[in-house]
């Protein structure tokens, strides 16, 4: 059997399409038939959802469905396959954790619904009364050896948490005692769910971050491994959606997003968002999607530690700009929570822009630069910039970008 | 006369809940419901237009992308924004994907199981044994034609990645057009994927549907439809052609073309109250209610001049002339599979249309206000988004879904919605588990997630409905 250590190197190194299906599945499946670990039970219960992460999770492609169904799991109960309906669907659910109490992994996807004592969201039908999603959670989670949630809505309430949030959704560690591994994403990888319940099985509680995150697939910011980050670097930046360059300022949010998207990729092929010549929408953030919206529409102003900057006039101010400094500011500060904070004191809901006026963008253009921002000056360069730069950079580049 | 109360109805996207009134082993009533409810109506006002086509997405995970489509068309029809002729063949491309990737997975996943015998490990035992007439050989044939289903979706959601950025929940499609133009190697690379998937539908889907249907030829004649179909048309083709298939309605035995303006909701047994119990989508003012008396679910009434509408791939096929063979539960399955058949072969048709390199995306600015709205049919019947921008925001919008169209509640004159209209009148041989209210039910590929929406009013409206 692979070493922690080993598979974390795998993990970061290569995507799990390879990994998974040529040395841990058959690693699995060995030390499963030595019965030198368990098959792992897992219910999986469905709240407040649009099914996306059911959907994603269908999408893995090694191991594959039918593997995962026959030789890595014991799901029990996920009433996308099972056969039987109502309470003899809803009876095995509560015999299995009764069975296997202490021992079953307990999945939820969806954010818990509160609204109405929880009736917004009734799931079952017991004695005669129609049971409450967040009910049967905490039921079940007091038996659960492990709760992972899955996507973003069941982590931090996501998309169904969004202002002014009419169901009172809420992301299924505000409602546990308990500790919930958080695998978001809106929706998850199946790579990130299926590698953190590898890691759960053979070496047990994957080390988390701030957020319960699993830092194995979110412990690196977005930004620093995206294939575009030269152009960040070099300042040149799309001006409309479908544009090759670097999308920050069309809203990229890759410089406060945790994950590795860039390296893993989708549905098995070389495409994600970025790829696809649109922004990162940060989807895997506590706070998604109300800190990234608009999608479409650069940071709002920040107030980083030791400065407060509007990244825009920053970028345009500093010309080629450095802006790698500051991505390791908004690393930082994310990890102490204080931009999490202004971020969503300040993003929700913006007012899109209309174009801006010729005297306007005249002012942008005589901007200092902020204090403490990088220079231009201290840019060292030993080669010219090549001409698609000096096209890239200036007046009229940033004048379309306005009209966003 | 004895009630039986079903949730959850399992293989469906989120929670159903079934009331059946029973005299003996008949069907009297039928009163589905939608028992969960997030609101994203509320959550559009104020946002930046644009984002809708990405936030609506987040209603529903198996059609994501049409919420995507709708959303872009409604806000391109407020902007007046005219796509480029290779956009829309790209958007045809992203769609057409998912629609292939939603009906391998309904016919396969959801629906087939109530008529195998699926192998006997969890997740799929328990499993009734009721009413199962294939042979062991016919059995074993449809349960590796089901996992082979599982992973041919997966390369239809691998084809959709390749232009639409990632699936579920794609980022290609944008109010403007699309985000990727087209090149050669990846419209390659989806030919590649979706010659497989044809040869899938035409190896296994369509044999096995066949064999369905000559062994439950008794379904040709179960669970019939109001009879009265209704599409907004699907694939349209700026520049050249209509829609691929038709937009139209086919009512009291007569074929109209579609007047949106007969669009209307009914709140009379709905958790929503407003100042009029049934509303034009534009100007709908309800609120929702959880403990009105007499509601009964979070699903409105949708009703098209007054009637109960039927749609999907049967309503297309029955709108487009194809298909009139009949309205049953069985109808639907083999005409979901059908339509899985054209969409591939369309599609490799608007592979060769592409032209790599054009233009696919056109900028364009927000006015200070408009209206608009966005139809197209998604996979399982007509999904509208009527969209009002004011001050460059979002100041109202509206969603009406299929779902909400066939699992309607009944309406203030008693009609019933499209789906409790199939299921009265059938006879329950298993009262354990209702097999055949279930085969019934999946055949209308229902979708919950979709099924909640919300309206809000306060001058001027505010209004979402989930897909």
């Amino acid at each position: 059997m692979l070493t922690r250590r080993e598979f974390i190197s795998l993990c970061a190194k290569t995507t799990m399409a390879v990994s998974l299906s040529e040395v841990l599945l058959a690693d699995l499946d060995k030390a499963i038939t030595a019965k030198e670990i368990k098959k792992p039970t897992i219910i999986w219960l469905e709240l407040g959802s649009c099914t996306g992460n059911t959907i994603s999770l269908d999408n893995t492609a090694s191991p594959s469905v039918k593997e995962l169904f026959s030789k890595v799991i014991d799901l029990r109960f996920h009433w996308i396959f099972m056969n039987v309906e109502g309470s003899n669907a809803t009876n095995v659910m509560r015999q299995t954790a009764k069975e296997k109490a202490g021992e079953f992994i307990l999945v939820i996807e969806g954010s818990v619904v509160l609204a109405d004592g929880g009736t917004w969201d009734n799931i079952a039908y017991e004695n005669g009364k129609l049971v409450t999603g967040v009910s049967v959670l905490k039921d079940l989670a007091s038996q659960a050896k492990q709760v992972i949630a899955i996507g973003s809505c069941a982590a931090f309430g996501g998309p169904s948490a969004a202002h002014p949030n009419p169901s009172k959704s809420v992301g299924v560690q505000d409602v546990l005692d308990r500790q919930v591994i958080n695998t978001p994403g809106c929706p998850c990888h199946p790579d990130w769910f299926l590698g953190t319940l590898y890691h759960l099985i053979n070496y047990g509680l994957p080390e988390l971050d701030t957020y319960n995150r699993p830092k194995l697939f979110y412990g690196r910011l977005l930004h620093d491994q995206c294939q575009r980050r030269t152009y960040f670097e070099k300042g040149i930046f799309a001006q409309n959606l479908g544009d090759p360059w670097c999308m920050f300022t069309i809203g990229c949010r890759g410089p406060r997003t945790y994950a590795d998207c860039p390296n893993r990729e989708w549905n098995g092929t070389d495409n994600w968002p970025v790829g696809c010549n649109t922004p990162c929408i940060g989807c895997v953030e506590p706070g998604f999607p109300d800190v990234s919206m608009p999608f479409f529409q650069r940071y709002p102003d920040l107030k980083l530690p030791g400065f407060t900057a509007n990244l825009d006039k920053a970028a345009l101010a500093a010309g080629i700009v450095t802006l790698g400094g500051l991505g390791a500011h908004l690393g930082a500060s994310l990890a102490t929570r204080r931009l999490r904070k202004n971020l969503t004191e300040t993003s929700l809901p913006l007012t899109p822009p209309g174009p801006h006026t010729e005297a306007q963008l005249e002012g942008i253009r005589t901007e200092t630069v902020p204090e403490g921002a990088p220079t231009q000056a201290k840019v060292v360069r030993t080669e010219p910039a090549p001409a698609l730069l000096q096209v890239r950079r200036p007046r009229k580049a940033r004048r379309t970008l306005h009209k966003q | 006369m004895e009630t039986r109360t079903i949730i959850p109805l399992t293989r469906i996207h989120q929670p159903l809940k079934l009331e059946l009134d029973l005299e003996s082993d008949l069907v009297t009533d039928c009163r589905s419901s939608g028992t969960m409810f997030r609101g994203f109506e509320l959550m559009l006002e104020g946002r930046d237009p644009r984002d809708a086509a990405y936030l609506t997405q987040r209603i529903c995970g198996i059609c994501s992308t049409a919420h995507g489509m709708v959303a872009a068309l409604a806000v391109e029809d407020a902007c007046k924004v005219e796509i480029t002729r290779n956009a829309a063949l790209m958007r045809n491309l992203i769609y057409g994907a998912d629609v292939l990737q939603n009906h391998l997975r309904h016919f396969y996943v959801l629906a087939l199981p109530d008529y195998i015998t699926s192998p006997k490990t969890p997740p799929f035992e328990p499993q009734s044994s009721y009413d199962k007439r294939f042979t062991k050989a016919e059995n074993d044939k449809l349960v590796e034609s089901l996992w082979q289903a599982i992973e041919t979706s997966r390369l239809a959601h691998q084809m959709l990645a390749i232009y639409g950025g990632k699936a579920p929940h794609q980022h290609g499609i944008v109010p403007g057009g699309t985000s990727m133009a087209p090149d050669a190697d990846r419209s390659n690379r989806f030919r590649g994927l979706l010659k497989i998937v044809l040869e899938f539908v035409n190896e296994h889907l369509l044999p096995d549907v066949e064999l369905l249907a000559t062994k439950y030829n008794d379904y040709f004649k179960l669970g019939r439809g109001p009879g009265n179909f209704l599409s907004y048309g699907m694939f349209p083709q700026k520049g050249s052609l209509n829609p691929k298939y038709p937009a139209g309605a086919y009512l009291d035995g007569k074929l109209s073309d579609l007047d949106i303006s007969l669009v209307s909701e009914d709140i009379s047994h709905s958790w929503f109250n407003g100042p009029s119990v049934q509303e034009k989508p534009a100007e709908a003012l309800a609120l929702p209610d959880k403990q009105k008396p007499g509601g009964y679910t979070w699903l409105k009434a949708p009703r098209y001049d007054n009637q109960v509408m039927e749609m999907g791939p049967l309503g297309r096929m029955w709108l487009s002339g194809e298909y009139r063979n009949g309205t049953s539960a069985m109808d639907r399955l083999v005409t979901r599979t059908l339509e899985a058949k054209k969409v591939a072969q369309w599609m490799l048709e608007w592979l060769d249309e592409l032209v790599p390199g054009q233009p696919t995306f056109t900028p364009f600015d927000i006015p200070d206000s408009g209206s608009g709205i966005g139809l197209t049919e998604a996979m399982r019947g007509s999904l509208g988004h009527w969209v009002k921008i004011e001050n460059h925001k979002i100041a109202h919008y509206q969603i009406i879904t299929p779902t909400a169209w066939l699992f309607s509640p009944k309406d203030k004159a008693g009609r019933r919605g499209a789906v409790d209209h199939s299921v009265v009148g059938t006879r329950v041989g298993d009262k354990e588990n209702f097999s055949e209210v279930g085969r019934i039910v999946r055949s209308f590929d229902p979708c919950f997630s979709c099924s909640g929406h919300l309206i809000r009013p306060q001058g001027d409206i505010e209004e979402f409905r989930i897909c």
